[in-house]
């Protein structure tokens, strides 16, 4: 346990090494710094499975299964309580008392909806029993290095590491790894000089620039130090820092293609719009820092000068103080907001800072600071109650979640995440998708204790209408790439929206499980785009036929982002956090019974639906059918094993990742199905023919790459190229003669999958009894239900707006089931079963065209088909009025300015012209030149005497020393020998 | 004071020594061919070892300086070898390219 902190440092450093390494040495690494970059993730993610490990056994997670079919069977919730209060120092559970985490249950109380006009912040009473004490969260945090005090500022290097801290670490170093892997394949071609086909030159000519392969997993390294640096990070000044970092590696990796007008575009728009949001973040962070004095989220405990230990308080403990954990307005927010009624000389009265003025009628006594402090602290709950110091709570969230919209993509800055997919493919995967627009979503997370009702409340609503927004415009883009960024954007509005009605761990659970398919999607689609060379749907079609692990993988990862599932008994990862999500809704609007608050629950069902059809349309688009462009279909092939491999990895975990031990029914008989179909059909023989045959990266490089150089390739590789294609057109020949999957064998595996699964499910139940098993909590829920920060499982009201939050365990409650899980879990069906058939009639059964429904509503599609005009708009709002001001303000600059500092320039040279003359050309230089013409006449002088015969030399020697010898004995009187 | 009858002391030795040093400095001054040369300068710092020797001395520690004039006559020996086997090298090479060791031929570095 004492380690983690260094063995989390080392996995932070690993790849920042990499990165420094390749900087350093890309010439002479070439292809080596795949291998590099690689190695140093693949470390950092063994590091931290370790550590996960590590962090397990010392702090074992405790079952908190919600999990609705377990509720249907009845399983007890409210068991014993749970006690044990567990130290920071992570001392071990004692492992008798392990029972369920206790859902605190809530009574809907009156007297909390009617709360009166008291404006503090002051939570809806949590109705937990006495006896039944939730558990503290087990974290650990502390200090690297200090990197400087500036008064009571101090910045530091720190750590903070709870269950979150261990997930995200687990979830990006895995992902980054398969990324590096799959990169190592896609990137092929940068080894070589490239012919870029897009960039078109003044002569006519296409580009022709050397290959840029290592500094592309320079990049690679430098963002995965920044993005684990980030959620390594224990204090809010040094997420802001690698926040900064993971920008700016965002910003090289769009721009990798820097010499495409459209990819140094993007970059600069990603950066610029993130700008705006950090603005908003370092208003949040001035304002902690100004009130709370602090930017720690932990307590740290520090020895002073005196050698006394004192523990400085964290910002999470100072706005939830107290044993139960309620949100509170801090001491230094009430203190700097209060205000107090003064006369002025006209009869008035103004408003003057309650404090100062204290301070002032303190001054002139003797004890002075002292009783003014004094006084001020005790007159700080009253101001507190009166509401002092509020409206900077709700404005400090805000300021932070503005970061957390510009890195999340959220509106109104959802417009640069679209444009990012300039960058090379692995790099929407794995930044554009999985971890960097992750990271706003997982700081309103890791923030979320300080976050006023109504922040969440501004959250929610942001969440809501990105999610709609991105959705939306996902229906009509036919790019492929395009439709994964903004079902993206709509994803990350649905977290937020989770987040923003209370559900923490419905939120994140969504944040980790979509990271997983979106990765595994953004793959699949690179594969095709790899295969076909271009980006767009419309030239695409049956290339199941083609690229059957493509298909299948993408397929799955479709499956797991609409949430498909057997309803209260299995399914895909998505189904678990997108039911979550739901659940949260639906309980925020039961708390609150208004149709308002009930608009979260149907918005998100609208966008579960629309997700699910736009990313069914895409796959059924890309996929079946019949091919749309020929020549590309017939191009077509399956990608090389390390670029198949990581999907395949990734989609099992895309199934699986949010399945508990129960489920090992489903995993079990799922695998061998597929297992003896791979053997029947000789899937591994190939695989491995194919790995040992052209290695794993160049059998990639036979087949053409870039998504533009296809004819250049063509001509280098011509020769192997053909024997590759003529074995992929064996291998295709074997495709049709049976296929991969069939119909009747899909069917078959899925029903004896969940038959055979639901059985042994119900196996394992019967065997262990009613009571939870230590197993229990080794689940993704489990464990992000031990990182829930503390206190916000009570329900909570804001001061100004008179919604309740419910806490996230009382949609769980058994009283609920009835009323909040079914009809959750049955609308997320529909929603998903809905969209499948949609999709279905609309782009493979072609039992309504989807021409005509562009016809008939002409006027949406073109409004989604040009991303709702935001683009336009801010052109219009931002872009042109700067470029007028600046028009103005440079022609001013031309006309006026630039004419005085032109006239300036010229007197200037005149006068410089007429003392150079007397200066410098008659004083200095002629004193110079003076000395060096006696110098030289000297050494003329001396010359003569330089004979170069040595006989001379020695004459000289001894007539020398003869002369010494007399001038000695002349004038030096010999005292040496008398002493 | 007749130099002669007196017993010797090291005003004896020094003038040994000054003879030695006086006939190698004409030798070095004197002599055309390089070898002489070298012969010169080994009697000038053999002139000079006579010194040392004669003021680190015991006999003479009443008059003399009390040096440790031996060992400092030692590394003259050990420099004059050094010296030699450089200067020989430099007149083979001289020889080589001029077919003279005749030093007045040496005088391409004048100035």
């Amino acid at each position: 346990m004492d380690h983690l902190p260094t063995i989390y440092g080392a996995a932070v450093l690993l790849p920042l090494a990499s990165f420094v390494t390749i900087l350093l040495f890309a010439r002479q690494l070439g292809k080596v710094a795949a291998s590099i970059a690689t190695g140093a993730i693949l470390l950092s993610a063994v590091l931290s499975f370790l550590a996960f490990g590590i962090w397990l056994s010392n702090h074992p997670p405790v079952a908190a299964h919600h999990d609705s079919h377990e509720a249907a069977h009845g399983d007890e919730h409210g068991g014993a309580g749970h006690s044990d209060h567990e130290t920071k120092t992570g001392e071990k559970h004692s492992t008798g008392t392990r029972s369920p985490l206790l859902f605190v249950s809530v009574v809907q109380d009156s007297a909390a909806k009617a709360h009166d006009a008291a404006p503090a912040v002051d939570a809806a009473h949590a109705h937990a029993h006495d006896d039944h004490e939730v558990a503290a969260k087990p974290f650990k945090t502390g200090e690297y290095y200090t990197l400087g005090k500036f008064g009571s500022l101090r910045v530091t290097i720190s750590y903070y590491i709870d269950t979150l801290t261990v997930l995200m670490f687990c979830m990006v170093t895995f992902i980054a790894t398969c990324i590096h892997f799959y990169a190592a394949g896609y990137m092929h071609d940068e080894l070589s000089d490239i012919v870029d086909k897009e960039v078109t030159l003044a002569n006519g000519e296409h580009l022709h620039r050397p290959g840029r392969f290592p500094r592309f997993f320079q990049y690679l390294s430098l963002f995965c130090f920044s993005m684990l640096g980030l959620v390594l990070a224990g204090n809010i000044a040094m997420v802001f820092v690698f926040w900064e970092l993971v920008g700016i590696c965002s910003y090289f990796l769009i721009g990798f293609y820097v010499e495409r007008k459209s990819a140094s575009t993007a970059a600069n728009k990603a950066f610029i719009v993130n700008r705006v949001g950090d603005f908003g973040m370092i208003i949040g962070l001035m304002i902690i820092w100004s009130t709370l004095g602090t930017f720690s989220f932990g307590d740290i405990e520090r020895t002073d000068a005196e050698k006394h230990k004192h523990v400085e308080p964290g910002i999470f403990s100072i706005v939830r103080p107290g044993h139960d954990h309620q949100l509170i307005v801090p001491d230094g927010m009430v203190q700097a907001d209060a205000k107090e009624e003064e006369p002025t000389a006209d009869g008035k009265t103004r408003k003057v800072s309650a404090v100062a003025e204290i301070m002032r009628d303190h001054a002139s006594s003797q004890a002075g600071l002292a009783s003014a402090n004094s006084e001020i602290a005790s007159r700080t709950p009253a101001w507190r109650q009166q509401g002092y110091g509020y409206w900077l709570l709700v404005l400090a969230g805000l300021g932070i979640f503005c970061g957390c919209v510009g890195k999340s993509a959220q509106f109104p800055l959802h417009v640069w995440l679209p444009d990012a997919m300039e960058g090379p493919t692995p790099v929407s995967a794995l930044v554009h998708s999985a971890t960097m627009v992750a990271a706003g979503v997982y700081l309103v997370g890791r923030f979320f204790p300080v976050f006023a009702p109504e922040a969440l409340l501004v959250i929610a609503i942001v969440g809501a209408i990105t999610m709609l927004l991105g959705a939306s415009i996902a229906f009509t883009a036919n790019d492929i790439k395009r439709v994964l960024a903004y079902s993206t954007v709509s994803q990350l509005g649905l977290m937020m929206l989770a987040l923003g009605i209370g559900g923490w761990l419905a939120g994140l659970m969504h944040l980790i499980t979509h990271a997983f398919f979106k990765s595994l999607l953004f793959m699949c689609s690179g594969s095709v785009i790899h295969a076909v060379h271009t980006n767009d749907m419309r030239k695409m079609g049956g290339l199941i036929n083609k690229m059957p692990v493509t298909a299948i993988t993408m397929l799955i990862g479709c499956l797991a982002i609409a949430g498909v599932s057997v309803p209260f008994v299995v399914g895909f990862s998505g189904y678990y956090s997108k039911d979550a999500i739901l659940e949260q809704a639906l309980a925020f609007w039961q708390v609150n019974g208004t149709p308002q608050s009930g608009l979260f629950f149907l918005l998100a069902v609208i966008g579960a639906a629309m997700t699910t059809t736009y990313m069914f349309r895409m796959w059924f688009m890309t996929f079946v059918g019949r091919p749309r462009d020929s020549h590309a279909y017939e191009h077509a092939h399956e990608s090389s094993p390390v670029m198949y491999l990581p999907l395949v990895i990734l989609s099992v975990l895309a199934v699986c990742v949010a399945w508990n031990y129960q489920y090992i029914g489903y995993f079990a008989i799922a695998a061998a199905f597929f297992v003896g179909r791979g053997l029947q059909q000789g899937w591994f023989t190939q695989l491995r023919d194919s790995l040992s045959h052209g290695d794993a990266a160049h059998g990639d490089g036979d087949h053409g790459h870039g998504h533009d150089d296809h004819a250049a390739h063509h001509d280098s590789h011509g020769e192997h190229h053909d024997h590759q294609r003529h074995d992929s057109h064996a291998h295709h020949a074997d495709h049709l003669a049976t296929p991969p999957l069939t119909w009747s064998w899909v069917a078959t595996m899925l029903v004896c999958t969940v038959i055979g699964g639901w059985l042994t499910q119900q196996g394992i139940l019967a065997q262990r009894g009613h009571g939870a098993s230590d197993w229990d909590g080794y689940s993704l829920q489990a464990l992000l239900e031990q990182a829930r920060p503390e206190g916000t499982l009570a329900n909570a009201t804001g001061a100004w707006t008179k919604w309740t939050w419910p806490n996230e365990h009382f949609a769980h409650e058994d009283a609920q089931f009835a009323t909040i899980v079914v009809p959750a879990t049955l609308m997320a069906s529909a929603s998903w079963a809905g969209g499948i058939l949609l999709a279905a009639a609309f782009f493979w059964r072609g039992t309504l065209n989807p021409d005509d429904v562009r016809r008939q509503f002409a006027p949406i599609y073109n409004l989604l088909v040009n991303k709702w005009w935001f683009d336009e708009l801010y052109d219009a709002i931002f872009i042109q009025p700067t470029m007028v001001v600046s028009r103005l303000i440079s022609s001013f600059d031309k006309r006026w300015i630039d004419r005085f500092l032109d006239n300036l320039a010229l007197g200037g040279i005149w006068f410089s012209k007429v003392w150079e003359f007397i200066a410098d050309r008659t004083i200095v230089d002629g004193f110079v030149n003076l000395f060096a013409a006696w110098v030289y006449s000297l050494g003329t002088s001396l010359h003569a005497l330089q004979t170069g015969r040595i006989r001379q030399y020695v004459m000289f020697i001894v007539i020398g020393a003869v002369v010494i010898f007399f001038m000695i004995s002349l004038f030096w009187s010999p005292t040496l020998a008398a002493k | 004071m007749n130099p002669f009858t007196e017993p010797i002391t090291v005003s004896h030795y020094l003038a040994v020594g000054a003879l030695l040093f006086v006939a190698g400095a004409i030798c070095m001054a004197t002599k055309r061919n390089a070898l002489g040369v070298l012969m010169g300068i080994e009697l000038v710092l053999n002139g000079a070892n006579i010194n040392f020797v004669a003021f680190g001395s015991k006999f003479f520690r009443s008059s003399s300086l009390g040096l440790d004039g031996e060992l400092m006559a030692l590394f003259v020996i050990v420099l004059a070898a050094a010296e030699a086997a450089v200067a020989l090298a430099i007149a083979l090479n001289f020889y080589n390219n001029h077919t003279t060791i005749d030093v007045d031929h040496a005088d391409e570095l004048k100035g």
